[in-house]
């Protein structure tokens, strides 16, 4: 019980951002009309490339001479640049075919 | 106090995330919505490459982080520009997967990053206090979901495509539960009592992870994958986040739990649109649980021939086309258009009735026929379709099956009972083409074929469809 309120006091500000970011998460698109589902999809997926900050980081600090451990991290950041290039591209090829014709 | 702009960088990022999720899910302002999320990810990115700094120490290694960049950018805009537009679902899955696996790579490098000083003192009790309980939980969080992620993404990918069959055998799902309860536990293990002796087990958990996503992705239906990759996708998310714990890095964090609600939310939505729930769809039961008691159909069919359906089709008032998963396979929503065009200049009144779920995703038809110039203003939705189909003449059904069978409505027995369907039996004639009698994915026969009002147009799509307009023309 003890280690869980420690765990919890020292990490209150990240599960606060949890949290919120929970209810906002479903707030937000709670009222998408089914034509949007794939392209809200592929954007959401777009945004959760944002995992490739973590693979910069972690290449970032990667010691020069760690061959394996820096291919691994330009592997991750090759992965999650697709992620987010690819994603956001895509989504944007299926938007505009939406654009109103006049 | 150190003045750091990272911090602003993220706030803005964080922001743009959630007024792009916005913007995103209404028509007018979704692209615009794209790219707003896109500038806060370009704003995050580059202030995370040039301003971080842990302990004073700025970030190295420059050349192999910019040489990914540019590797990824270039590939990942090629391979979105290049795809046709009946494949998008699969390139979604394909990046959905890269995502999840870099969120694994992370986890395992941080752990040996981790577990390096133990090794190399020889000594697990030397270093056992350097490991912290958290953030070991937080590394296997992460590398288990997004393993599974990335497996997952790439069996749906595979389906997608028809690369990979559906595979089910008895006793999967509780072969599953097992598989997942021991990666849980040996992760759980690990956290507390990791030591030199027992350190390598963590790849075993990558490998039983990849195993898992693989049979859990497996037993369901090619027609679900949207439904999978939607969940997969919000899997991903909560990877992300995990990193975000790692790295204490709130735009990670916001954007990851904030794609992981969003996610499981659309997904639910899309199941609700097929009227089946989440567990019903992740069982894979459709077609292999309900079998017995359905009505069995009886009688014939007729066919009609091309001139015939031509004539009948000029010569009508109105005439509504039901597109679906044929028609995506066939590539042929650029004739389908033609043929709409053709009719309208003999004044007949042509429009299209959509049903949510017809083609390979959710709104997937309305983004195949808007490729082909397909006014938005004629594609109805479900209801208003079904409103109209009364004073329709003709109702042209192009590679659609289980989305237009009455059983869903008349027989209790039939494993779609209760999906709502169009309602195209109340139209005076109703052409259906397909490639054969072969029942639609749900492996049920559809009634609608046999009535006397129906009649049967065999053959590709496109094919079809061109020799209709060839003939229309020639009237």
């Amino acid at each position: 019980m003890n280690t869980f309120l420690a765990f919890l006091q020292e990490h209150i500000q990240i599960i606060y951002i949890v949290i919120l970011s929970i209810f906002l998460g479903i707030e937000v698109i709670g009222r998408v009309p089914s034509v949007l589902h794939t392209p809200l999809m592929s954007g959401a997926n777009a945004i959760h490339g944002v995992v490739i900050i973590g693979a910069i980081i972690v290449m970032g600090q990667v010691s020069s001479d760690d061959i394996p451990a820096l291919i691994i991290g330009f592997l991750a950041v090759v992965l999650g640049t697709l992620n987010v290039v690819g994603g956001f591209v895509v989504t944007d090829r299926m938007l505009e075919m939406f654009k109103k014709k006049k | 106090m150190e003045i750091n702009l990272l911090t602003l960088c993220y706030l803005l990022g964080s922001v743009s995330f959630i007024v792009g999720l916005k913007m995103l899910s209404h028509p007018d302002t979704a692209r615009k919505g794209n790219w707003v999320a896109a500038a806060g990810m370009a704003i995050a990115i580059l202030g995370t490459i040039f301003l971080y700094s842990k302990d004073g120490v700025k970030l190295a290694n420059y050349g192999w982080i910019f040489g990914g960049l540019a590797v990824g950018t270039i590939a990942g805009t090629l391979a979105a520009k290049k795809v046709k537009m009946t494949s998008m679902p699969e390139m979604v899955s394909l990046f959905n997967g890269m995502g999840g696996a870099c969120a694994a790579l992370i986890s395992i490098i941080e752990f040996q990053h981790l577990t390096h000083p133990m090794l190399v003192q020889d000594n697990m009790y030397a270093a056992a206090g350097s490991l912290d309980g958290a953030t070991l939980l937080i590394i296997f969080a992460g590398l288990i979901i997004g393993t599974i992620s990335f497996a997952g993404s790439m069996i749906a990918w595979g389906k997608l495509n028809g690369s990979v069959k559906d595979l089910a055998f008895n006793g999967q799902q509780i072969a599953n539960n097992i598989l997942l309860l021991a990666i849980i536990g040996v992760a759980a293990y690990l956290t507390y009592n990791i030591s030199i002796t027992n350190y390598y087990w963590f790849y075993f958990i990558t490998a039983a992870a990849v195993l898992y996503g693989v049979l859990f992705v497996l037993p369901i239906g090619g027609a679900d994958m949207p439904v999978v990759i939607s969940l997969l996708n919000s899997f991903t998310g909560v990877a992300a986040a995990c990193g975000g714990f790692l790295y204490d890095n709130q735009v990670m964090l916001t954007g990851g739990i904030l794609v992981g609600a969003a996610g499981t939310l659309l997904t639910i939505l899309m199941c609700k649109a097929m009227n089946r729930s989440l567990m019903n769809v992740l069982l894979g039961s459709f077609g292999i649980t309900a079998k017995g008691e359905q009505q069995a159909i009886t009688g014939s069919f007729k066919e009609i021939s091309i001139s015939d359906a031509a004539v009948c089709m000029s010569y009508a008032t109105k005439v509504m086309i039901v597109p679906g998963y044929g028609l995506a396979v066939a590539q042929a929503q650029h004739i389908c258009h033609e043929l709409e065009q053709l009719l309208e200049e003999k004044g007949v009144e042509v429009k299209y009735a959509i049903h949510p779920v017809a083609g390979r995703m959710p709104g997937h038809m309305n983004v195949l026929l808007a490729e082909a110039d397909v006014n938005y203003d004629s594609l109805l939705e479900m209801e208003d379709a079904n409103n109209e189909f009364k004073t329709t003449d003709v109702v042209l059904i192009l590679g659609a099956n289980d989305v237009v069978n009455p059983a869903a409505k008349t027989d209790p027995a039939s494993p779609i009972y209760g999906m709502p369907i169009l309602e195209v039996e109340q139209a005076k004639t109703v052409i259906v083409n397909k490639r054969s009698m072969k029942p639609g994915y749900a492996g049920i026969e559809n009634a609608l074929f046999f009535q006397p009002k129906t009649s049967m147009l065999f053959g590709d799509a496109k094919a079809a469809l061109q020799k209709l307009v060839a003939e229309i023309k020639a009237i």
